[in-house]
């Protein structure tokens, strides 16, 4: 099949407050199969950053290997890319990450990708809050290799090949929640109005912002029972609320309905505001978020929004007391410390 | 009984317990003599190991310069009961045996060629210091105060490096000197002194220093502009990134923010080491990650990466005895192959060959600028000898008119001046395309960099014609590399002699001696210091102008011997293995013994073809 899309763009199609319109956020076509729930988080990332008034150079896209990590060629092609080797985006994202950090870092990455091969980078982007938004397409199963079992494929599940899985699902969230993640949220990649809000407030946080989207793979795992599957997660959806989020000095339009709310500033300024919370939790106490996602767990429910977030986060720069200026920016002049200091230097080991 | 009688000419090997501090009493001990312009070449035969195993540590002192290890022992200074019956055993006869007597010596242990000296160290610890502590680390000193009468080491000078290493903590100066003065106290009263062994000051190091090869090393990641050092512990490479750190602490905190001009990433594993690398260098930062043998299998994956994709990387491989875990504390250079062809496919890198410590400075800061010129992995092959040893060297220079040469980058001006961007087109032939950084110009130069084939414009492609021109333009950019990388030395004006020499890396030293061991035997051999990989014609035309050449490694296979006739497409018996492979540095005797062994016996050969292939 040839897709070409067309160049020409409406001039009077809206903009956002930078001067671009929505299309400037798209890539190429997509070449994943038709109705694959990646392609919607692709259209959701494209709105989010059109929305938030992104410049799409100032932002990074990273991959491992995989139907996911395919997708950033999907959005955003004025952003350079990088498709790494399987499960070792987190540490590239973490180098890219030191080397400059005033870029937006955007890692997308899947459960083969996360679960098994990479889970060990995964685990310590986590732990050193790398700052970026790491969104997982999950779908249980392995795609490219047609239709494996993964690491967070349901107790039972068969593969395209009939082989049951004996081995109970890791639950990232839960994972991420014990690691002391201090972003952590799930959607669903046919709920565009939680996810659109959700990955802009990810992009706001300064820190590791995980999504872990559940996104039907419908050649090998959308079978009703799957609970990654269109119909299971439709018929059990939760959330914890609903979200909105206010970027940096918008001005708050929206009247939010009675009833139990919460809203949690970012370091920028801009506003998560959350309607209709769920009981006994709270968006900013993790002890809260554990208890209602094993909750949820237990009643076969597919819990999602923003579970938790750390309104102190401290991100990797932070932490390691790096310059404000990026440090792929300076030169001899700050780098160097020249032949004087050498001599110095050569005095001591005599 | 056997009489050596010798000055500025000896070996001495302590042997000591690891974890009882003698380190730094050795330390002072090869620094004294340094100090005295006499070149010394201290070397750790250390097990992998915290506290509690044998250690040793060997000194030679060589007034003409020798700084390869020499063999046979002249004086040991044994204070480690574990090992005493092999530490008895390596004195060479006429040599000396200096023990703590504290304990009557087991008569097993007597030999009748050797000299005994005992001195009790552990009795007079206990009577001069209290804490238990200070008992262990003074005995040390104690020796070392024997040695200044025993061997004619200048007093003031061990008292001065005292000073220099306390200048913080100026209390314990005082109880270093009396352990100093209560060795040299006992030995006088006990025995002759001088020994017929014996030191006189010279001036033979001029300003030159005395450092180990990491410490350069890390020296020349910050001098070539380092931003991003990501690594995992692994020794004997360990101690390139504490340098690192400690330097970048003293010289590279924002003055007006007190913050970092750099970051330090331990990460989880050799592979994340490496991703990060590869990370910051793509988004424009200078990093570099050291390890060692089973590090670099482990980075395989990401160097064919950074080869395929073309991202500069430095890699520092201080190589260490293999395969597996192999032999961690102990030297060799095993990694030639794995390092040259690391990953799946075809694959090559850049390695450099240093020999010194001013060339682990030179070639680390270096490799920086190859890296970014060539946009590829350059891998700096080191070893445990040069990387944990101290060694005279020259002293390290800058030039501070000196650029970092960043290569083909192009900025937002410069892509406002091209009609489309293509990352892996080569604009200059050279093989070696133009590569934009992440962030530079809003609609001009973004691309997709993967490990997947792809065409000149970066797309993903499975054509096969493409596939083709992009890794035969990777050739080319290599056949580039040849003339950038550093040359190789030569030893001679012309090429004269039938038979010639390689070597590379530590092996030198080793091999200078041996050349002149090899000339009073009437065996005369013209020699070439390999600097770098690839090859340059230089290397192909000393092989070609010599019947064979002698090819000194410490491997057991002989990889860079192989590495040379697959490279050049030579006949393997143009090259004649020379090798040493038992975790100790190969000495020049060795080397000597085994050339003359090797030497054709008939020294004419009309043809080369018909030589002989010596078994390795």
């Amino acid at each position: 099949m040839t897709y070409i899309k067309p160049k020409f763009r409406h001039p009077e199609l809206p903009k956002n407050k930078i001067g671009y319109a929505k299309a400037d956020y798209e890539g190429a076509i997509s070449t994943l199969c038709g109705g694959c729930g990646h392609d919607s988080i692709s259209g959701a990332i494209v709105q989010a950053c059109y929305e938030l008034s992104i410049e799409p150079h100032k932002l990074a896209k990273l991959s491992g290997i995989g139907c996911s990590s395919k997708t950033p060629t999907y959005f955003l092609s004025n952003s350079h890319g990088f498709n790494a080797v399987h499960g070792r985006m987190p540490s590239i994202a973490t180098g890219a990450n030191m080397a400059n950090r005033n870029l937006i870092y955007l890692g997308v990455s899947g459960d083969g990708d996360s679960a098994s091969i990479g889970m060990g980078q995964f685990v310590h982007a986590i732990r050193r809050n790398v700052n970026m938004v790491y969104i997982v397409m999950n779908n249980g199963c392995y795609g490219l290799t047609k239709g494996q079992n993964s690491a967070t494929a349901d107790i039972g599940s068969l593969s395209k090949g009939g082989s049951e899985n004996r081995y109970p699902a890791i639950d990232l969230i839960g994972m991420a929640l014990e690691l002391g993640a201090t972003f952590v949220g799930r959607s669903f990649s046919g709920d565009k109005t939680q996810l659109v809000p959700l990955i802009k407030a990810a992009m706001s946080h300064p820190g590791f912002a995980l999504l872990d989207v559940v996104s039907p793979c419908v050649t090998f795992n959308n079978k009703p029972e799957s609970t990654k599957s269109y119909d299971y997660v439709r018929a059990h959806l939760e959330a914890t609320a609903t979200i909105d989020f206010v970027p940096e000095k918008e001005e708050i339009t929206v009247d939010y309905p009675e009833g139990r709310s919460a809203h949690v500033e970012l370091h920028d300024g801009s506003v998560i505001h959350l309607s209709k919370l769920a009981p006994n939790w709270n968006p900013t106490d993790r002890y809260s978020a554990v208890n209602r996602l094993l909750e949820s767990k237990m009643k076969g429910e597919v819990l999602t929004g923003l579970l938790y977030i750390d309104p102190n986060s401290q991100e990797m720069h932070e932490l390691e007391n790096t310059v404000s200026q990026p440090l792929n920016t300076l030169r001899e002049k700050e780098l160097c410390p020249g032949s004087k200091a050498l001599e110095t230097i050569n005095a001591s080991f005599r | 009984m056997e009489h050596i009688r010798a000055i500025n000419d000896l070996v001495v090997r302590f042997a000591n317990v690891n974890g009882t501090g003698s380190a730094s009493a050795n330390n002072m001990f090869a620094k004294a003599i340094f100090r005295m312009g006499i070149p010394v070449s201290p070397k750790n035969i250390f097990p992998s190991n915290i506290q509690g195993l044998p250690t040793w540590y060997e000194v030679r002192i060589s007034e003409k310069g020798y700084l390869g290890r020499r063999d046979g022992i002249d004086l040991m200074v044994c204070v480690n009961p574990q090992s005493m019956a092999r530490d008895v055993e390596s004195v060479k006869p006429g040599g000396y045996f200096v023990y703590d007597n504290t304990k009557k010596l087991h008569p097993e242990f007597i030999r009748e060629d050797i000299h005994y000296i005992g001195i009790p160290m552990t009795a007079l610890v206990m009577k001069h210091y209290s804490d238990p502590r200070q008992r262990q680390l003074f005995k040390n000193v104690i020796y070392v105060g024997a040695l200044s009468a025993l061997l004619d080491i200048e007093m003031n000078v061990l008292k001065g490096i005292i000073e220099d290493q306390f200048k913080r903590k100026q209390k314990l100066v005082a109880p270093n000197f009396k352990a100093l003065e209560l060795g040299e106290q006992y030995v006088k009263e006990h025995f002759q002194c001088p020994l017929d062994i014996r030191l006189e000051r010279r001036d033979n190091v001029g300003n030159q220093i005395l450092i180990d090869g990491n410490t350069a090393v890390a020296l020349g990641a910050i001098y070539g502009g380092a931003t991003v050092a990501a690594w995992y512990p692994i020794t004997p490479s360990t101690s390139i990134v504490g340098s690192f750190e400690k330097y970048a602490h003293r010289l590279r905190i924002d003055p007006e923010s007190g913050k970092s001009r750099y970051a330090i990433v331990q990460a989880e594993d050799e592979l994340a080491a490496m991703g990060m690398v590869i990370g910051a260098t793509w988004n424009g930062a200078r990093a570099f990650t050291t390890t060692s043998g089973p590090g670099v299998s482990l980075m395989s994956e990401f160097l064919g990466l950074a080869y395929f994709a073309e991202i500069p990387v430095v890699l520092v491989n201080v190589q260490r005895g293999g395969p597996s875990t192999g032999m961690p504390t102990r030297t060799q250079q095993p990694d030639l192959i794995s390092s040259a062809y690391a990953s799946h496919g075809d694959t090559r890198h850049v390695l450099l060959f240093p020999s010194t410590p001013k060339e682990c400075f030179d070639f680390t800061a270096r490799a920086f600028d190859l890296a970014d010129r060539l946009q590829t992995p350059v891998i700096l092959m080191s070893d445990l000898d040069l990387g944990m040893n101290d060694h005279v060297s020259p002293p390290l220079e800058w030039d501070d008119e000196r650029k970092y040469d960043l290569g083909k980058v192009l900025s937002a001006e410069d892509l406002e001046k091209v009609e489309q961007f293509g990352r892996y087109l080569d604009v200059d032939g050279d093989g070696i395309p133009y590569r934009t950084i992440p962030g530079t110009h809003p609609t001009k130069g973004s691309f997709f960099t993967r490990g997947t084939s792809k065409d000149e414009y970066a797309r993903y492609t499975e054509n096969g014609a493409a596939y083709v021109r992009n890794v035969d333009r990777l050739l080319k950019k290599w056949e580039t590399a040849k003339n950038h990388v550093p040359a190789p030395e030569l030893y001679q004006e012309e090429n004269s002699n039938d038979y010639g020499l390689i070597f590379f890396g530590t092996t030198t030293y080793a091999a200078l001696e041996a050349m002149e061991l090899l000339r009073d035997k009437g065996i005369q051999l013209d020699a070439l210091r390999l600097c770098a990989f690839p090859f340059n014609d230089t290397v192909r035309q000393f092989i070609d102008e010599h019947k064979q050449v002698f090819v000194v490694e410490q491997n057991r296979d002989g990889q860079l011997r192989s590495m040379l006739i697959n490279e050049l497409g030579l006949y393997p018996g143009q090259l004649i293995p020379i090798l040493n492979y038992d975790g100790q540095p190969i000495t020049a005797d060795a080397i000597e013994q085994m050339i003359v062994e090797k030497y054709p016996q008939e020294k004419k050969h009309d043809d080369v073809h018909k030589a002989q292939v010596p078994a390795s």
